[in-house]
């Protein structure tokens, strides 16, 4: 288990620096931050010279080093639009993005999750069709399209909910949350049935497969045979049998409800990572980029690491393959 | 605890008074950058300094000059202005505003981290004569200098050594300066929040010096960027602004047919043209070798007469554009109508001017467009491609963000390029001398011409208004019929108010809030 999990580290190590090698790279190609960040009446030896202060002029080698010899160290410098040190905006906008991501999991999983088991075990009624073909709304509609069409529906036409923004907030220590008010319980609900959506609806789905082959695997039919009732046919062995990869596929979805959060973010205007990261591309403010990317790599490393650890724990054959190995 | 600010203003706007405030609640596409007055020279930014704070002269809605913290000036000399301040004004933390503030706010927005030092660069020096006067001394005469410093916003210089602010941040230094979030102005409204891209709140200060002549009931001001045009739109119909600044031109008939919004629109001093680099020697994006086709006028003047600047201005801008005929745009001064005239869509003649000059079958070129800085400029680009085909011009079309194009342009290394240029100065000289002038960054024609050139320079010094008027009419025809850029449209703003709601509009697009009123 120690050496799998060394094993695991080192390997996500180095697909951290690859990613921030590659997300490097690309910053080659966003353009000049310096015509952005000087007024149009500026001079050439003034743009010039707040080029070579900023470093720009250099090796793509040496920003490289520079970057990463002060990422090593939480320093990820300053941001080129709000003139504010990046790791503080980031720490700034990291409660947004995370309370949002919460909120549409939460959404995505239990919907997903309930709705994937009702139509596997009643796969015949009509409200079983009904809600997949309403699903497939879910899977093809593109994201900023559902939100605006939710913006439309219940901030405009019936004036229920915000349209964009975050609410009041409230600050516990260094976090802020909009949990605490109404306002921001509102607020939160059109982003993440938003951004949820889809990843609802592939639960959905993917609950929905797996149920069914388990339903119709050989011990499911001993054990009816054995006068199990249903209920415990459904949930202690055909509901735990199918949980293997659809924990599997939600911990991996959770890391793309944090990349998709870019759009939905946009759409809501709301203040989180996402936002901020669009906001310093249009502007190519590489410091924002640069540690956005950074992060959103981790998630994703960090992600699949405990997902792996998860399944070795949850499926005692994979321990017994780790103790050969 | 550096959060208790925050905490508490939270906590205040949660426990929002009972009495009716006169909430003005705005919206835009993009937030300031910075609160620090010197340090950018950006619209959105300069709306929210010239909320919070005064120039020596300040600008009315219309642009007209208004006393501002000078009640006062004259010129004594054609290089030295003085300036009599207004007594008793106090800045929003109560520092009593004195002629110190002028000398060192003016010599602040020199110094090298400033974006303001190169609207001032005649400024020689700036002294405090007594505690009540002051006086700046330019190199050269400097015809439109009273013009340019209403852009110089006064801080408080105690303030500023309190909190290690004399400096405008450098952001090559890699720490945030106090005053990128704080600010300490004489103006209308103080600011009571700053969230940089979340919100900004501003209210009253009832101590404005203003107030006797321009007693304005708006009590608060709370300012969110809004990214998404559609997000921004639903915001203002679902009613939660008062003010949109930037309605997409798409949706100002659906607005307006609410019947809830009131829609106001303005010509803005702004010009979105072509470019043609007529001085190279060969295009560098042509298959045309050893001769540059721009070179010839008769070549550029094709390209001008190809161009239907009409069906741009009512198709593409949906009639949110007035057609071009000039680089000088209207509502500056020096702006002359019967010279913005476009010169006429005529194909025929187009190709017969390009036979002429060698080229019956046309040739190839590049056009370098942006695709994310002026309204619709891709579509405008790409009806460009087409009308050019129309004459025998093949043209490919490299559609880039800003932040590539622009520096494209910088650096010459463009043939064909779309680009738009508005003004600071209200004043002509600075359209000319930015599109005109050969040193000038953001001139890529390479076009050569020195008594032009002459000219040019003669217009920054002149001061008898007569004779500078003249000669700004003279340079402007002259720049127009050497056809080296292709004028298409001076782009009309429009601004979405609720009804009940009035916020004048401005040609420069940056709202005087302390002229907004609630009522009628």
């Amino acid at each position: 288990m120690a050496g799998h999990l060394l094993r695991r580290l080192i390997q996500a190590a180095a697909v951290m620096v690859l990613a921030a090698l590659v997300s490097f790279l690309l910053f080659n190609y966003v353009g000049d931050p310096v015509s952005s960040m000087l007024g149009q009446e500026a001079s050439r030896e003034n743009r010039e010279e707040l080029r070579e202060r900023l470093g720009l002029n250099d090796s793509f080698v040496v920003q490289f080093a520079r970057f990463a010899g002060h990422a090593v160290q939480g320093d990820f410098g300053i941001s080129y639009r709000l003139q504010r040190p990046v790791a503080e905006l980031i720490a700034e906008r990291l409660p947004a993005t995370v309370e949002l991501v919460l909120a549409s999991a939460l959404f995505a999983v239990s919907l997903g999750v309930g709705l994937g088991i009702f139509t596997a075990i009643r796969r015949d009624t009509w409200i079983s069709r009904a809600v997949l073909a309403v699903s497939l709304v879910g899977v093809s509609l593109p994201t900023f399209v559902i939100g605006i069409g939710l913006i439309y529906l219940f901030a405009v036409t019936l004036g229920w909910l915000p349209s964009f923004g975050r609410g009041d907030v409230v600050h516990i220590g260094w976090w802020t949350t909009s949990f605490l008010t109404s306002s921001g319980l509102k607020a939160v609900i059109l982003p993440a049935v938003t951004l949820g959506l889809f990843q609802m609806t592939f639960i959905l789905r993917l609950v929905r497969a797996e149920m069914l082959e388990v339903l119709g695997a050989d011990y499911i039919r001993t054990a009816r045979a054995m006068g199990l009732t249903e209920r415990m046919i459904n949930t202690k062995y055909a509901l735990r049998n199918a949980a293997l990869p659809v924990i599997t596929i939600i911990g991996l979805k959770l890391g793309e409800l944090i990349a998709f959060s870019i759009v939905t973010e946009t759409v809501f205007q709301w203040p989180g990572m996402g936002l901020l990261f669009i906001q310093a591309v249009s502007f190519a403010d590489i410091p924002i980029m640069a540690a956005y990317l950074f992060m959103v790599a981790f998630v994703f490393v960090a992600i699949n690491v405990l997902v792996d650890l998860l399944y070795v724990a949850l499926d005692p054959r994979l321990r017994g393959q780790e103790t050969a190995a | 605890m550096k959060y208790l600010p925050i905490i508490l203003a939270a906590v205040l706007l949660l426990a929002a008074p009972a009495r009716a405030e006169n909430v003005l609640r705005w919206a835009s596409q993009g937030d300031a950058f910075t609160m620090d007055p010197h340090a950018q020279n950006e619209g959105q930014t300069r709306t929210f300094a010239q909320t919070v704070a005064d120039a020596l002269i300040n600008r009315k809605p219309d642009l007209s000059k208004v006393p501002g913290l000078a009640m006062s000036w004259n010129m004594t000399s054609p290089t030295t202005w003085e300036f009599k301040l207004r007594p008793g004004v106090k800045f929003h933390e109560g520092q009593a505003f004195t002629a110190d503030d002028v000398v060192f706010s003016f010599k602040r927005a020199l110094m090298p981290t400033s974006d303001m030092k190169d609207l001032i660069a005649s400024v020689a020096d700036v002294i405090a004569v007594d505690p009540m006067t002051v006086r700046i001394t330019t190199k050269t005469p400097d015809p439109i200098l009273i013009d340019e410093i209403t852009n110089i916003f006064i801080m408080s210089k105690s303030w500023a050594e309190q909190h290690q602010v004399t400096v405008p941040p450098d952001m090559a230094s890699g720490k945030e300066s106090y005053s990128s979030r704080h600010v300490n102005g004489t103006g209308p409204f103080k600011l009571e929040l700053r969230e940089p891209d979340v919100r900004t709140v501003m209210v009253k200060n009832p101590d404005w010096w203003g107030l006797k002549e321009n007693p304005h009931n708006v009590d608060r001001i709370i300012y969110t960027a809004i990214r998404n045009p559609a997000t921004r739109v639903a915001a203002l119909l679902s009613g939660e602004l008062e003010f949109l600044l930037d309605p997409p031109v798409q949706d100002i008939a659906r607005i307006e047919a609410s019947g809830q919004f009131t829609i106001q629109r303005t010509p803005s001093p702004w010009t979105i043209f072509l470019g043609m680099n007529a001085g190279g020697k060969e295009l560098t994006s042509s298959s045309v070798k050893g001769k540059n086709p721009f070179a010839d006028i008769r070549v550029r003047k094709a390209v001008n007469m190809a161009i239907d600047v009409n069906a741009i201005s009512q198709r593409i801008m949906r009639g949110f554009a007035q057609p071009a005929g000039q680089l000088v745009p209207p509502g500056v001064h020096g702006y002359d109508a019967t010279i913005d005239k476009p010169l006429g869509f005529d194909a025929d003649a187009a190709k017969k001017l390009l036979t002429e000059a060698g080229y019956p079958n046309g040739f190839d070129v590049r056009l370098d467009c942006p695709n994310d800085r002026y309204l619709n400029d891709e579509p405008m680009c790409q009806a460009i491609v087409g009308m050019l085909a129309r004459v025998g011009i093949k043209v490919t079309l490299d559609l880039k963000p800003r932040t590539i194009h622009f520096p494209k342009v910088q650096n010459k290394q463009t043939d064909f390029y779309l680009f738009g240029w508005g003004t600071d100065t209200t004043d002509a000289h600075n359209h000319l001398y930015f599109l005109g002038a050969p040193n000038s960054v953001w001139n890529a024609t390479a076009y050569k011409d020195a008594a032009l050139f002459a000219d040019i320079d003669k217009i920054a010094v002149e001061i008898d208004t007569a004779k500078r008027d003249a000669l700004i009419k003279d340079v402007s025809l002259r720049l127009r019929d050497a056809y080296t850029y292709v004028p298409l449209q001076h782009p009309i703003i429009a601004w979405a108010t609720k009804k009940g709601v009035d916020v004048p509009i401005v040609l420069d697009n940056l709202p005087h809030f302390a002229y907004a009123r609630f009522g009628n």
